[in-house]
């Protein structure tokens, strides 16, 4: 039995079309249509519902020593305000999730997951805790909208001071009132363009959600659901749990090794040390045949197979077929041909740079 | 929802139009099923000449977020296909009833048809379910 979010009512009051997805009833789209909903946060705005995320807290003196111990990358240096993007690994080096740290404080820490792991992070963080520290899941109390797109701070100008709204890319301010109610405001996102994510007390998530809707209209805002979530993430290659990465993959292959630190200690590194330069490369396809790719689909240069592929679509703003696909490294290169077997027929397809779409900045 | 009165229609949400005293046929898809779909972005276009079987795989269409097979509604040889939806498969969303996909001549078996008052109590079912 799937568990509702806090905006459930408000889904179904737009017409949202439901679906259950890791745990939860969410939208998959509303009226309006994944293509329509992509492309509003492209050029004007959309807003989200993804309080399925887990959210997690990290606090007392060895706080910061056990994210260190457990995630790949360092946070030693996260200032407190800031935010920073982490893989969390098995002892092989495999990948368990990939999450978010925020320091709100030199020991305390917010960490969000992703809600198809989250049973299973918790058990392994907690598994792990060592020192002095207190480890909360908070997931059940806590709601995240998502507002994102170029009208977002326009938007968020309407229902807020200027002074709460964070400034830079992964920072974010605590304690700040939108729309008269207290928030979590994060600017963070996952579909390449610039945005909020703000985290709220369940019970005012309906009246937030709202005053957000209402605030957009004149901005063209939508109500996007999880199919235009996946286009824009896909887009911006923004890997994706369980297709980019899973227990199988380490960070160095699918393409993370910004957020992975050997120069210290955490669990994974010596696995992920001995195996050497990666032998698997995340790469990008542009499917230039007749068809559509999708996730776990083979892919070949002539009549070898090189590697498969993690997700794939059309994808609206490219106004194309793309996927992404991990490949052995030999065959990685940029302007390849190959194919992808698509239920039994070969596709033509080249490797294209990642990320397939960015912003102008 | 649309349902034209003058289709005939499947379990499967496919139209046919049988005409020429039943002796040819177009199809599509209906209203139902590209709402159901979403945006549709691509579809296969069969081969003029192949033969076909009602009941079973005609083609297949994709939408952003997944592939559908189209199942033949009756048995026969494909004599045209709207070549237009190879480049503006969105027609099948906007104006289901006009983008006919194969015309089909020899009409042989066909598949189990409901008329359009059916057509439409079947769907009623189907979203209650």
């Amino acid at each position: 039995m799937e568990a509702k979010t806090p905006l459930y009512d408000c889904h179904v009051a737009l017409q949202g079309k439901i679906v259950p997805f890791a745990g939860y009833l969410l939208p998959v789209q509303y009226p309006a249509g994944v293509i329509a909903e992509h492309m509003a946060v492209r050029t004007a705005a959309g807003l989200f519902d993804v309080s399925h995320m887990g959210e997690v807290t990290y606090t007392g003196k060895d706080a910061l020593a056990n994210l260190n111990r457990l995630l790949t990358n360092d946070f030693t240096n996260l200032a407190e305000g800031r935010v920073r993007y982490s893989p969390m690994c098995n002892e092989n080096g495999g990948i368990l999730d990939d999450l978010l740290v925020y320091r709100r404080g030199p020991e305390s820490f917010l960490v969000v997951v992703n809600a198809g792991n989250r049973h299973k992070d918790v058990a392994w963080m907690q598994e792990h805790l060592f020192g002095e520290v207190t480890f909360a899941d908070i997931s059940d109390q806590v709601a995240q909208i998502a507002l994102q797109g170029p009208k977002s701070d326009d938007i968020l100008r309407k229902l807020t001071d200027e002074a709460n709204i964070p400034q830079k890319y992964y920072s974010f301010r605590e304690n700040v009132s939108v729309a008269g109610i207290s928030c979590l405001v994060s600017q963070t996102g996952y579909t390449g363009e610039k945005g909020y994510e703000i985290y709220v007390e369940n019970q005012y998530a309906p009246q937030l959600w709202n005053q957000l809707l209402e605030a957009g209209k004149d901005y063209g805002l939508l109500p996007c659901g999880l199919g235009a979530r996946d286009t824009l993430r896909l887009e911006a290659a923004m890997p994706l749990y369980g297709h980019e990465m899973d227990e199988t993959v380490d960070p160095l292959e699918t393409g993370l090794d910004f957020a992975v630190k050997t120069n210290k200690d955490f669990i994974g590194r010596d696995a992920i040390l001995a195996k050497g330069l990666p032998k698997r490369k995340r790469v990008g396809l542009k499917i230039t045949g007749r068809g559509i790719a999708r996730e776990h689909q083979p892919v070949f240069a002539g009549d070898r197979q090189i590697g498969y592929t993690t997700s794939g679509t059309h994808l609206p703003y490219l106004n194309g077929a793309y996927a992404m696909a991990l490949v052995d490294s030999a065959y990685a290169e940029t302007g390849r041909q190959v194919t992808v077997e698509v239920r039994g027929r070969h596709v033509a397809a080249e490797i294209v740079p990642l990320p397939l779409y960015s912003r102008n900045k | 929802m649309r349902i034209p009165q003058d289709l005939q229609y499947t379990k499967s949400h496919e139209w046919v139009k049988l005409y020429d005293e039943g002796t040819k046929a177009k199809v599509g898809i209906t209203d139902f099923a590209q709402n159901q779909m979403g945006d549709i972005v691509f579809i296969t276009l069969p081969e003029v000449g192949n033969s076909v079987t009602a009941e079973e795989t005609l083609t297949d269409f994709e939408s952003v977020k997944a592939v559908s097979d189209i199942y033949s509604p009756v048995s026969g040889d494909i004599c045209a296909v709207n070549e237009e939806l190879a480049d503006a498969p969105e027609l099948l969303n906007t104006d289901p009833y006009a983008a006919w996909i194969v015309e089909l001549e020899n009409i042989g078996d066909t598949v189990e048809l409901l008329s359009a008052d059916a057509y439409e109590a079947y769907c009623k079912e189907q979203e209650e379910a």
